[in-house]
């Protein structure tokens, strides 16, 4: 890609090593800096959304459950706040998958896998789990040297091993019993859980979702990010140079060398780098690369190598930010001594976030409008058309009401199209012969048979349209549905 | 046996000693992961094979060791499926037909429960939807042989038409030719008289007249008078436009001088009482036959 490097000055031959190697245990030393702290808030932030967002209460009313975020499946309905979605509405989730897919296309035009490293739940529960390892068995040397050792086991290093192992259990346990508190009354699931009166299914899913958080963020790790996961090999299809990426800026880094060297060469006029060549950036990185070797597969951007780095620079009296986010282009016209440019608004970007609009603003359109009395129709088919002994002809139709509010409805239905005809719906007395009226109850489907009777000459053609109002008598709410009106 | 002490020169693996072409393979075994768990599954599926039913004998097969049986799990399903849907079917077989048409939940449950029903037992004569065909009657339609109404339509299903059950309906349209008591001539002239009962358009030169006087002597006492048909003895409306057996002179000339008599098997005994319930509802919700 770039002309000016070679990468034989960026990466050492064994980088280009067999597609797959066996694994290197990776040490992540802890760090502080911006970035780090930027990812302790947004862990803080979205493990505490997705452990308490179920005890989140909402008022609809008497009879509908008041759990903010609910997907009631045996009811079939998903609640979120003031929402409430019938599984004929599942197209909603449709456009909230396009638009989070759109989102991440956006992240990355802007910012790289800024997803991957500060939100997604694999980073978010691998970091939490790191940080429960590190409080336990200490730092980066403390942990290499104690897996290294190969003393008999003392029961100090036993008890430590099992605390952690227990507590990162604990955290798995409870991640999975937050998921299945979504899908009921979480108070009241909680209270069966702890009595073992909870369905067996609730059982079933925490103990996955134990295994599997147990497994990923305990011992797959970084390996779920290089093997498992697609996204680092799309996104490499969908980045460009103007996005900001994790970049070690070789043009001030280079030529590595010590502190003193560097000061002594310096003095001589001679080219030197910032890099004092520590590692550190190295025994941060979760991935356990270095970020000095140019861009990788691996690297998820998480900022920390930018963090120890800074702290480095800060301490030998260089400017920080010898790693930072940074575009391709930059380091392009840095090495040709031309000033950094940085572009949020571009091509790319203004067409994902126009989609994001678009698909959105659609969305929000269709919810706020969206009809909450329904009518669904289906013609009768064997058979599609009866002569009665009269001579006139009837069609049966079987009509589905749809009444998705939060209180019952009074409803008369009547149909448009063959002339003179009447109504009947089948268990249902009309008081006015040709608008039988009747009762849903809120929040419930009703299947009426209706026919649809009209005298023998009236209607010439074979077939004519007819269309069925629904009418709510009370709000005059109105829904309508078409069919056909067919002569034998 | 092969030969492990064969070194490759390039990886310093040791190889197979299996040669093609001068081409050896290296010995790289499967992960021993891999390997512990595919003796596990030959020694699970051992287990299988003792505990499970599973080998065939000469006259049966063995039993395992649990006496499990696929055969003694449907059962119980089944039984377990009767229980939940036994509160339901108990409250369809006490309410009364006329209250189950006014119950939407009941009705609900005896329209769907009569349609699956009507689809394995009528189906067959009647048609899927009740459309009947030629000879059985359409279901859909307000005429109605022995009757529309909930019980009338409810009795039809549990006797039967001329069934051979004690409560049967009976009622036969004589063979007024086969049995020699009209003679041919007669017997178009009748079948055109019948027609005009209908409004249909009748032969030329046909004497209605004479046609009326046979009807009188041979028909009425069945089809009553003007042929308005008598549900007591499911003799058809003869004056509406609705034809079992076809309205055209010819159809009307076969069913005079051979008679007719379709069955109807009753279905009490076959099917519950509950069942024949749902399935009388569900006939009458065809087309709310009176
Ligand atoms: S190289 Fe830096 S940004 Fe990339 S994963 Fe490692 S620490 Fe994070
Ligand atoms: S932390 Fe900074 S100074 Fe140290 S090796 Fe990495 S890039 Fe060089």
């Amino acid at each position: 890609m770039n002309k000016t490097v070679n990468p034989k000055d960026l990466t050492s031959d064994d980088d280009y090593g067999p597609l797959y190697a066996a694994r290197k245990k990776v040490y992540p030393q802890s760090v502080s800096g911006t970035f780090r702290r930027i990812k302790w808030g947004l862990m803080a932030f979205c493990l505490g959304v997705y452990y308490f967002l179920p005890f989140v209460r909402w008022n609809r009313g008497l009879g509908a459950p008041n759990q903010a975020v609910l997907i009631d499946l045996p009811n079939s309905r998903f609640y979120f706040f003031f929402i409430e979605l019938w599984p004929q509405e599942v197209y909603y989730f449709t456009g909230l998958l396009i638009v989070a897919a759109v989102a991440l296309f956006l992240m990355n035009s802007i910012g790289g896998r800024i997803w991957c490293g500060y939100l997604c739940p694999q980073t978010v529960w691998t970091d939490l789990f790191y940080a429960v390892e590190r409080l336990i068995e200490g730092d980066r040397r403390e942990r290499m040297k104690k897996d290294k050792s190969s003393d008999p086991m003392k029961l100090e290093r036993i008890s430590e091993i099992v605390l952690k192992h227990s507590i990162w259990l604990l955290i798995a346990w409870w991640t999975g019993g937050a998921w299945v508190l979504y899908f009921n009354d979480a108070p009241t699931l909680v209270k069966e859980l702890v009595t073992f009166q909870a369905p067996m299914i609730a059982y079933v899913w925490i103990g996955i979702l134990t295994a599997t958080t147990y497994l990923l963020a305990g011992y797959m790790r970084e390996q779920v990010c290089t093997y498992m996961c697609p996204w680092p090999r799309i996104q490499a299809a969908l980045t460009d140079e103007w996005a900001l990426n994790v970049t070690y800026r070789y043009d001030r880094g280079e030529k590595r060398t010590s502190v003193k060297k560097a000061a002594e060469l310096r003095a001589l006029g001679e080219q030197v780098g910032d890099c004092v060549d520590c590692y550190q950036c190295v025994a941060v990185c979760p991935t356990g690369i270095d970020i000095r070797n140019g861009p990788q597969m691996e690297c998820i951007q998480c900022g920390l190598c930018i963090d120890a780095c800074d702290n480095v620079m800060t301490k030998i009296g260089r400017p920080k930010r010898l790693i930072g986010y940074d575009n391709d282009i930059n380091i392009q016209r840095r090495q040709e001594g031309k000033a950094p440019v940085y572009r949020i608004v571009r091509a790319r970007t203004i067409v994902y976030s126009a989609i994001i609009a678009a698909i959105g603003g659609f969305m929000i359109y269709t919810l706020a409008t969206r009809s909450l009395l329904d009518v669904n129709v289906l013609h009768d088919r064997n058979p599609v058309a009866v002569k009665l002994s009269d001579g006139s002809i009837r069609n049966a139709y079987t009509v589905r009401l749809l009444n998705k509010s939060g209180y019952d409805r009074v409803i008369a239905i009547d149909a448009h199209g063959p002339a003179n005809a009447t109504v009947h719906v089948i268990g249902v007395d009309s008081v006015t012969p040709d608008r039988p009226m009747i009762v849903i109850p809120r929040d419930s489907t009703s299947e009426l048979r209706l026919l649809v009777t009209a005298p023998a000459d009236s209607n010439q053609e074979k077939s004519i349209p007819v269309r069925f109002h629904v009418t709510d008598i009370g709000l005059g709410e109105v829904a309508t549905a078409t069919d056909n009106f067919v002569s034998p | 046996m092969t030969d492990h002490s064969d070194i490759d020169a390039v990886t310093g693996k040791s190889t197979t000693g299996h040669e093609w072409d001068g081409i050896k393979e290296l010995n790289t075994p499967l992960p021993r992961w891999w390997v512990i768990s595919f003796y596990l599954t030959i020694i699970w599926s051992i287990g299988y094979w003792i505990v499970y039913p599973a080998w065939p004998l000469i006259s049966s097969n063995t039993t395992g060791v649990f006496g499990y049986s696929s055969r003694a799990d449907v059962a119980v399903e089944l039984g377990n499926l009767e229980k939940i849907r036994g509160d339901k079917m108990m409250a369809l077989g006490a309410a009364s037909l006329a209250d189950i048409e006014k119950d939407p939940a009941l009705l609900a449950l005896a329209r769907a429960k009569g349609k699956t029903v009507f689809g394995d037992n009528c189906a067959p004569c009647h048609g899927s939807g009740g459309a009947g065909a030629k000879g059985y009657p359409n279901l859909n339609d307000d005429d109605w042989l022995w009757g529309g109404s909930l019980d009338q339509i409810m009795q039809t299903i549990q006797y039967g038409v001329r069934s051979g059950h004690a409560k049967t309906h009976e009622g036969q349209m004589l063979a007024f030719g086969k049995d020699g008591v009209l003679k041919g001539d007669e017997i178009v002239t009748v079948a055109n008289y019948v027609r005009s009962l209908a409004g249909l358009p009748t032969r030329k030169g046909f004497d209605a007249a004479k046609g009326e006087k046979i009807f009188a002597e041979n028909c009425v006492a069945c089809h009553g008078d003007g042929g308005k048909g008598n549900r007591e003895l499911g003799a058809p409306d003869l004056t509406d436009k609705i034809w079992l057996y076809g309205s055209d002179e010819a159809s009307l000339i076969e069913t005079i001088s051979q008679g007719r008599a379709g069955v109807m098997p009753a279905w009490e005994g076959r099917l519950d009482p509950a069942t024949i319930k749902a399935m009388a509802v569900y006939v009458h919700s065809l087309g709310g036959g009176k």
